[in-house]
């Protein structure tokens, strides 16, 4: 039933396959983030306790909701990498990891913007906060272990194997606000019961976390093409195509 | 409905524009460099490569002259 995936194990396929996928996702992503982001800067209404700061929330939950989302994708790439021996699979986790990284910062950096005005300080040692910090020092490490390796395939064996373990560090990020006690607040937007927020407020957020997904999406297949070109240089067919770019 | 009065008023975002635009401009500043980056990344790569076949071709001539 699922044979056809084996076809993609194929660079040639995948790389075919990602640059058919890339505008779409390129496209939908620049839609859904410039709607999402001038519906929550110009016409949500302001938050009667925290005034025009929430505004933070329309990049900050996005950002952080899609930086464990995207070590989930990377990690998984990993497992299906290692499990069946897929290099194409190796290739993608090598080419969230990056992108990983600068969300995670993105959702680090805009939650102490918003801390500062609304707790006082830029940064405190709690469970929520620091977990994320450890989150971004994992995409850190699977970016250099992928890097110190010549042989990438025993690169991205010692970069999976890293990537796998520190799945642990996601569910205690997402539920490090119910466990201990934390300035962070807990979640706003429940999938079983009613969210903690009115429709006006929500809606917009709803739009950037999924674009912000789709906007992830879209860089990893530029640099999943450009990853699946490095490792193939002797193909003929990234020969032709190597051959064509120097003439231009 | 726009929440804001003026363009400055939404410029000063309640007295917040600091954080608010610090955060904005760091997010799209660094999202941009990263984009950048990675559109850059495919031709380097085929250059790359290229060089590489150009190397292999001088290897195969002065072989074949000797």
């Amino acid at each position: 039933m699922w044979k056809w995936l084996h076809s993609y194990a194929d660079p040639e396929r995948a790389y075919k396959l990602a640059s058919t996928l890339l505008p779409w996702f390129a496209f939908s992503a620049i839609l859904l983030i410039s709607v999402g982001t001038i519906w929550g800067m110009l016409f949500a209404p302001m938050d009667y306790q925290q005034g025009e700061s929430f505004r933070i929330i329309y990049i900050h939950v996005p950002s952080a909701s899609m930086s464990m989302a995207a070590y989930m994708a990377m990690a998984s790439a990993s497992f299906v990498g290692i499990v069946w021996q897929i290099k194409t699979a190796d290739w993608v986790a090598a080419s969230i990891a990056p992108i990983g990284a600068v969300i995670t910062f993105i959702a680090l950096l805009t939650g102490a913007a918003w801390g500062k005005p609304m707790w006082g300080t830029w940064w405190v040692w709690d469970a929520r906060l620091t977990s994320e910090l450890v989150l971004l020092f994992l995409y850190l490490g699977v970016i250099s272990l992928y890097a110190s390796f010549e042989d990438k395939v025993l690169a991205a064996r010692a970069a999976g194997i890293l990537a796998i373990v520190g799945v642990i560090n996601i569910p205690i990020i997402k539920y490090s606000v119910d466990w201990w006690s934390s300035l962070h607040q807990p979640a706003t937007i429940k999938i079983t019961e009613k969210s903690a927020m009115p429709m006006e407020m929500l809606a917009p957020l709803l739009i950037n976390i999924v674009g912000f997904g789709l906007m992830i999406g879209a860089i990893t297949l530029v640099r999943y093409k450009a990853e699946i070109l490095a490792r193939n240089g002797m193909r003929p067919w990234v020969r032709e195509l190597a051959k064509a770019e120097a003439s231009k | 409905m726009i929440q804001f009065e003026s363009f400055s008023e939404f410029l000063n975002m309640g007295g917040y524009a600091f954080y608010v635009w610090l955060s904005y401009g760091v997010t799209f500043g660094s999202l941009g460099i990263l984009l950048f980056l990675s559109l850059r990344q495919k031709r380097s790569v085929l250059l790359e490569i290229s060089k590489k076949m150009a190397r292999e071709d001088r290897l195969k001539e002065t072989r074949s002259s000797r």
